[in-house]
C-alpha cells in the first residue's frame, strides 16, 4: 500500500486515488504543426524512469483534484507532492 | 488410563479445568491452558499426520507456528477450518480434530505404499512428467492429487463473522516475549499509542517455556505482571491470538486475529476472525527466533523434536514429550532441555555434540548432573518406524559410538532470527556467524529486539526491547525522558555454536535426510537441483518445492541455506535465503475477504422506479453495478415475445423507458462552450440555449471514448449525457484537462447522475401521453421541435424535457428529480393506458437503436475505432482543434481498409448471426480465413420482421452490397450475408421529427 499525500486532504491510502501517469507532459499548443512522429512521442513515449519520477495523480474517492506527486520508482517511497499552482 | 505423559507438577496448565477434545474420533483429556499438540503428547500421540509426498508417519516437532507436520483439520461442516497447527491451537472442550493428507487412515496408510514401490520422487517430478510422456500426465495428476490433499474446505457457507479493522498507533510492537512486553512496556510509558500483537493465546513468549527469573520473579510471573500493566493502560492495545502475516509498503501491517467465543459448550474455540490493517508509525519487531534441525538418515521420525520445544512440553505444559531422550547439538541450548528432562524426572541418555570441547555453563552442569555426553559426535542415524527407537550415533569421522535406545530425540541446530517481517520491510540482513544466520543489519528503521535481532541471552534481551520500545516511541514523538529501566535477568556465557549442515563424508549417505519435512524435500533432491544447474536459492526452491508448504519453509530454509552453501563450496552469505512472502501463517479466506461478500461485495445501484420494475415482473440484466430492467414478460410469454411486443408498441403507439442510469455533467461557467469545444470533435459555442447537440468525445490516440447528447441550457450552462457505464470515466476525463492542463478555463463539473431521474417516453403517440399526464410546456411541433429542450412542470414536477430520440420515434427525456419520479413515473403510465402505453426494458431499447443504425460505445467501438469508422465522420469539426483531432491524420488512421461500420442481412431472414462471429468474405479450406471483420449487434427485428446485424467490416462501406459470410460460433456453419447500409428502419429520419 502506498500512503499519499494528498495536499488538499492529507497522506490517504492508495486505494482512494487514480494514477494519471508521468507528469510535465504538456499538450502541444498547436498538434497540427507537428509531425506524425513528434506526435507520437508526445502521445505514446513515456521515460519510464528508475528513481525520481514525477508523475499525476487523483484524489478520486476524497476531493477529486488533480496534483503531482515525486515518488522513487525503485523503492516506491514518496518524496513530496505538490499542487498544480505550486509546479515549475 | 489417562494422560499417562502428564508431569505431575509445574506447567500454565489449570489442573483444576480438565477438558476433552477428540482426535480422529477418539477422545483425548487436557487441561485448560493446553494446546491440542501438548493435549495429544500428554497421551502418547505422536503420529499427526502423513507427509506430502511420500506419506512417511510425521510427529510434532516444534511448539509453535513454525511446525511442518502438526498440520490438522479443526471442527465439522460449516465450521471447519483446514490447515491449522496443533502447536498453535488452544484445547477447547469438543474440538474436533482430525488428521490430514492420510487415507483411509494415519495408522494404515494406502498412499505410504507410494514409499515403498517407488521409494522416492525425484525433486522436478512434476514438471518432467508435464513435459514427457504427456498423455501420461492425467494420470499421475489423478494419483498425486488424491495424494497430495491437504484438508478439505467447509462444505456449507461459512456462519462466522469476518471483520475488517482500521486502525493507526505511534508504536506497533509485533510479539509479547521478553523483548515485546519490555519494548511494549517502555514505549507505553511515554504515552505513545502502542498495540502489542501475539499469535499465541497467552503473551509471554519464551518466558513460558524456561525456568528463567526476570527481576527475581519467575519469567512467567513477571509476563503476568507487564500483561496487567499493559492491559491496564489506556493508551495500550493488547492483542493475543493475533498474527502479523505480513508488512507492506508504507509500514503497512496486516494482523489476523482469530476470535475466540465465549459460549459455553465450545468457550475458548475459534470462531471467525479479525484483519487488522495497521499503520504504525514506529514498528519494533520481537518476533523471536527459530531453531534449526539436523540432517541425519530417518531425522522425520516421529519423535524427533526440536530440543526447544522439548522444554516448551515440559516447563510450560508439563508433559513428558517421550521417556528416554537422546539430544543432538552443536550448540548450548540444548543442554538446558537435558536439565529440563531431568528436572522432570525423565533420563537423558546421551548428548550428542558436534563440538569437540563443549565446556560452558550448562554443559559443564549437565556433566555434573551425570548426563552423558559425547563431544564430536553425531547422531548418523534413527531407528524406528511410527517413533523413534533409538539413535545411533558415530563420531564425525563415522566411527561408530554405539546405538542408544531413546523415543524422545531432540535436537538443535542453532537459531535462525525470524525475519519474514524484517524482509518484508526491505530490512537489510548480514551473515551473523557467531549464530551462523542471517540476522538484520542494525540502523535499519523498523527496531528488531531479542532473538529476532540475534541476541539469545534473556538479559541483553530485555535491555534491548527497553531500548528498542523507548527508540521507537521517540521516533514517533514520545521523547518526554519519561525512560524506564530495563528489568533485570542473570547474564549467562554461552559457549560458541558450531555450525553443522551437510553430515561429513559417508554420513551424508545415510538416507534419506529431510530438509524440508513439509515438502518432503531430501538432501538428494538439492543435490540434484544443484547438478542440474538450478543453482541459486530462488531456483532450489522452484525446483524442488523446498519452502513452499503452508509452514513456509520457517525450519527448511535456514538449514537449506547452510546445507548448499557446503555443497557448492561457497559462503552461506552468498546463497542468501528464500525471499519472505506473506502470509507469514495461513489466514483463512474468510478473513480476507471480510464483509465483502454476497451483496456487498460490490454495491449494486437502483432507480427510484426499482420496485416498479419489480411489480410489473422486469426481468433485470446487470449493467455494471446497475440493476436494470431488462424487459417485461407477460405471463407465458419468452423473451423473444416480450421483446417483440415492447419493440411493436413503441413503433405502433408509445412505450416508456427507465433510462435514469445514463450519466449527467453539468457544465457550466463562462468558459463552458469553450470547455465543450476542446473535449467534443463538434462545435459547440454557437448552440443556442434550449437546443441539443450530439457529440462525440475521442482518446487523445483518436479513438471514440464516449458520446452522446449535450444540451445548452442557458448562456453558462451546459447539460452533458453520457453513456452508463461511462459516467464516471467521463468525469474524471474531463477534470484532468480541466485542472491540469487548462486551469484557465473558468469551468466548473459537477456530477448530477443521482439528482435526476430520467424517463423517456418513445413512439408516435408519446406526445399525447405528455399532454395528458399534464404539463405546461407547449408540446406543438413547431413550439418544441426535434433536438431541443424546454423546462417546465410534468405531472406537477418540476422537469426537463429533452426531444431527443435513442429509437428513431418521436421522444421526449423527461429530467425529474430523483425523489418525485416514481411519482412522474406512474403518472405517465396511468395518463398512457387508454393509449396502449407499454414499459419496455434495455433489450427492446439496444434492438430499436439498432434497427437505426445508432452505436453502442463499447458494443460498436473498442478503443480502436475512429468517428470516420463508424460513418460520424461529419461531426468532425475542420475549424477548430479538440482531443484527438491530430490523430485523425495520422496514416493509420486513414488507411481505406480500417474496420468500418456496417449492416449485415442474412440469407436466411430468420437466421439471427452470433454476436461476435467472424466476418469473412468466402469459406474455404485455407487455415485461418483472413478476417474481414466480426458481428457486433444482432437481433430481429419485429417492425422489420427480419433479423439484421452490425458490424465492422475491413473496407465494408466501399462494397456495400458484397457477399460475406459468418462463422457460427458452436457449430461448423458458415451463414451467406449481405452487407449494407447500417441503417435499417426510417433512413430518412422522417419519425423523429413529426
Ligand atoms: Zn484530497
Amino acid at each position: 500500500m502506498l500512503l499519499i499525500p494528498c495536499p488538499w486532504c492529507g497522506p490517504r491510502e492508495d486505494d482512494e486515488f487514480t494514477f494519471g501517469g508521468e507528469a510535465d507532459i504538456p499538450r502541444p499548443t498547436d498538434p497540427d504543426a507537428l509531425t506524425d512522429e513528434e506526435w507520437a512521442d508526445y502521445l505514446f513515449m513515456r521515460d519510464n524512469r528508475r528513481g525520481r519520477h514525477r508523475e499525476q495523480w487523483c484524489h478520486t474517492a476524497g476531493c477529486r483534484r488533480w496534483f503531482i506527486v515525486e515518488r522513487d520508482t525503485a523503492t516506491n517511497q514518496i518524496l513530496g507532492a505538490s499542487t498544480y499552482d505550486a509546479s515549475p | 488410563m489417562s494422560q499417562p505423559f502428564r508431569l505431575n507438577r509445574g506447567g500454565r496448565i489449570d489442573r483444576h479445568a480438565p477438558l476433552q477434545f477428540t482426535f480422529d474420533g477418539r477422545p483425548i483429556d487436557a487441561y485448560n491452558g493446553d494446546t491440542v499438540a501438548s493435549g495429544l503428547l500428554a497421551n502418547g500421540v505422536t503420529l499427526v499426520g502423513r507427509s506430502f509426498k511420500y506419506h512417511r508417519p510425521r510427529g510434532i516437532v516444534s511448539a509453535g507456528a513454525e511446525d511442518p507436520n502438526a498440520f490438522v483439520q479443526l471442527g465439522h461442516g460449516a465450521r471447519t477450518l483446514p490447515n491449522r497447527l496443533a502447536t498453535v491451537t488452544p484445547a477447547t472442550p469438543g474440538l474436533k480434530v482430525r488428521h490430514v493428507n492420510a487415507w483411509p487412515s494415519l495408522e494404515y496408510d494406502v498412499m505410504s505404499a507410494f514409499g515403498l514401490v517407488a521409494p522416492f520422487i525425484p525433486a522436478g517430478f512434476y514438471y518432467k512428467t508435464l513435459m514427457w510422456p504427456r498423455r501420461f500426465w492425467p494420470l499421475y495428476e489423478h494419483f498425486l492429487r488424491h495424494a497430495a490433499g491437504l484438508g478439505h474446505a467447509p462444505d456449507a457457507p461459512d456462519p462466522d463473522r469476518y471483520d475488517h479493522v482500521h486502525a493507526h498507533c505511534d508504536v506497533l510492537v509485533v510479539g509479547a516475549g521478553p523483548a515485546g512486553l519490555a519494548a511494549a512496556h517502555a514505549a507505553a510509558h511515554t504515552g505513545a499509542r502502542v498495540i502489542l500483537a501475539d499469535e499465541q493465546a497467552e503473551p509471554g513468549g519464551i518466558l513460558l517455556s524456561t525456568c528463567e527469573h526476570v527481576d527475581d520473579q519467575p519469567g512467567p510471573n513477571w509476563a503476568d505482571a507487564t500483561v496487567a500493566k499493559l492491559s491496564a493502560a489506556p493508551n495500550v492495545t493488547l492483542l493475543p491470538n493475533t498474527t502479523a502475516f505480513g508488512l507492506y509498503e508504507s509500514n503497512l501491517v496486516l494482523l489476523a486475529e482469530r476470535l475466540i467465543t465465549d459460549q459455553p459448550d465450545h468457550a475458548g474455540s475459534e470462531h471467525g476472525a479479525r484483519i487488522w490493517r495497521v499503520l504504525p508509525k514506529q514498528i519494533v519487531l520481537a518476533t523471536g527466533a527459530h531453531e534449526r534441525p539436523l540432517l541425519f538418515g530417518n531425522n522425520d521420525r516421529p519423535g524427533v523434536m526440536l530440543a526447544g520445544a522439548i522444554s516448551t512440553y515440559v516447563n510450560r505444559y508439563a508433559v513428558a514429550p517421550g521417556s528416554r531422550a537422546v539430544l543432538f547439538t552443536n550448540n548450548d541450548s540444548a543442554y538446558r532441555t537435558a536439565l529440563d528432562l531431568t528436572d522432570a524426572g525423565i533420563p537423558v541418555a546421551a548428548i550428542a555434540d558436534v563440538r569437540s570441547d563443549p565446556d560452558g555453563d550448562l554443559p559443564s552442569e549437565a556433566r555434573a548432573q551425570g548426563i552423558p555426553v559425547y563431544p564430536g559426535a553425531v547422531v548418523r542415524h534413527a531407528h524406528g518406524g511410527r517413533r523413534v527407537a533409538a539413535a545411533e550415533l558415530c563420531s564425525l569421522d563415522g566411527d561408530p559410538l554405539g546405538t542408544v535406545e531413546c523415543d524422545l530425540l531432540g535436537v538443535s541446530g542453532g537459531f535462525a532470527p525470524a525475519l519474514h517481517l524484517h524482509a518484508q520491510a526491505r530490512g537489510p540482513s548480514q551473515w551473523d556467524p557467531t549464530l551462523a544466520a542471517f540476522a538484520p543489519k542494525p540502523g535499519h528503521g523498523i527496531h528488531p529486539a531479542g532473538a529476532v535481532a540475534g541476541e539469545l541471552e534473556l538479559a541483553a534481551t530485555l535491555r534491548q526491547g527497553t531500548q528498542a520500545g523507548a527508540t521507537a516511541a521517540a521516533a514517533a514523538g514520545y521523547s518526554n525522558g519519561n525512560e524506564v529501566e530495563a528489568p533485570g535477568a542473570n547474564d549467562s556465557t554461552q559457549a560458541p555454536i558450531q555450525p553443522y549442515w551437510l553430515p561429513p563424508g559417508n554420513l551424508a549417505r545415510a538416507k534419506p535426510q529431510f530438509v524440508d519435512l513439509h515438502e518432503d524435500v531430501t538432501l538428494d533432491d538439492l543435490r540434484l537441483s544443484l547438478r542440474e544447474g538450478y543453482e541459486s536459492i530462488e531456483h532450489v526452491k522452484r525446483y524442488t518445492t523446498l519452502g513452499m508448504g503452508p509452514d513456509q519453509g520457517k525450519l527448511a530454509n535456514p538449514l537449506a541455506t547452510g546445507v548448499i552453501a557446503q555443497l557448492l563450496g561457497r559462503d552461506p552469505a552468498s546463497v542468501g535465503t528464500p525471499r519472505h512472502r506473506p502470509a507469514y501463517s495461513p489466514v483463512s479466506l474468510g478473513a480476507i475477504a471480510g464483509r465483502h461478500i454476497g451483496p456487498l461485495a460490490d454495491p449494486v445501484r437502483v432507480t427510484p422506479m426499482q420496485e416498479w420494475h419489480q411489480v410489473a415482473g422486469a426481468r433485470f440484466e446487470n449493467v455494471g453495478q446497475w440493476r436494470r430492467a431488462w424487459y417485461y414478460p407477460q405471463p407465458g410469454e419468452s423473451m423473444h415475445d416480450a421483446v417483440a411486443r415492447e419493440c411493436l408498441a413503441v413503433r405502433r403507439r408509445v412505450g416508456i423507458l427507465d433510462y435514469s442510469t445514463l450519466g449527467k455533467i453539468e457544465v457550466t461557467g463562462p468558459d463552458a462552450g469553450e470547455f465543450l469545444d476542446r473535449v467534443y470533435t463538434n462545435a459547440w459555442k454557437r448552440l443556442r440555449p434550449g437546443r441539443c447537440r450530439y457529440g462525440l468525445m475521442l482518446g487523445e490516440d483518436g479513438m471514440i471514448f464516449d458520446d452522446g447528447v449535450t444540451a445548452r441550457l442557458d448562456d453558462q450552462r451546459y447539460l452533458m449525457f453520457t453513456s452508463t457505464a461511462n459516467a464516471a470515466p467521463v468525469l474524471a476525463w474531463l477534470e484532468q484537462w480541466l485542472q491540469t492542463e487548462w486551469p484557465d478555463l473558468r469551468v466548473y463539473l459537477t456530477s448530477v447522475s443521482e439528482h435526476w431521474s430520467n424517463i423517456a417516453l418513445a413512439g408516435p403517440r408519446s406526445r399525447d401521453v405528455l399532454a395528458a399526464a399534464g404539463t405546461d410546456i407547449r408540446l406543438a411541433r413547431q413550439d418544441f421541435p426535434f433536438m431541443t429542450f424546454r423546462e417546465g412542470h410534468v405531472a406537477g414536477v418540476p422537469a426537463r424535457v429533452f426531444r431527443i430520440s435513442f429509437s428513431g420515434e418521436l421522444s421526449y427525456e423527461i429530467n425529474v428529480p430523483a425523489d418525485r419520479a416514481r411519482h412522474v413515473w406512474e403518472a405517465l403510465v396511468d395518463a398512457g393506458r387508454p393509449l396502449g402505453i407499454t414499459p419496455y426494458g434495455t433489450e427492446t431499447m439496444h434492438v430499436l437503436r439498432a434497427e437505426k443504425g445508432f452505436i453502442i460505445v463499447g458494443q460498436e467501438t473498442d478503443g480502436s475505432v475512429t468517428p470516420n469508422d463508424v460513418g460520424l465522420g461529419r461531426l468532425i469539426s475542420r475549424r477548430k482543434d479538440f482531443l484527438g483531432k491530430r490523430s485523425l491524420s495520422r496514416p493509420d488512421s486513414v488507411r481505406p481498409d480500417r474496420k468500418q461500420l456496417v449492416g449485415l442481412l442474412t440469407d436466411d431472414p430468420a437466421q439471427v448471426l452470433p454476436e461476435g462471429g467472424h466476418v469473412v468474405d468466402a469459406p474455404g479450406p485455407r487455415r485461418p480465413l483472413p478476417m474481414r471483420g466480426h458481428v457486433t449487434s444482432s437481433y430481429f427485428s419485429p417492425v422489420l420482421g427480419r433479423s439484421i446485424a452490425l458490424a465492422m467490416v475491413a473496407g465494408g462501406r466501399a462494397t456495400l452490397g458484397e457477399r460475406l459470410h459468418v462463422a457460427t460460433l458452436h457449430d461448423d456453419r458458415w451463414l451467406p450475408v449481405r452487407s449494407c447500409n447500417p441503417v435499417f428502419y426510417d433512413p430518412q429520419g422522417a419519425r423523429q421529427h413529426v
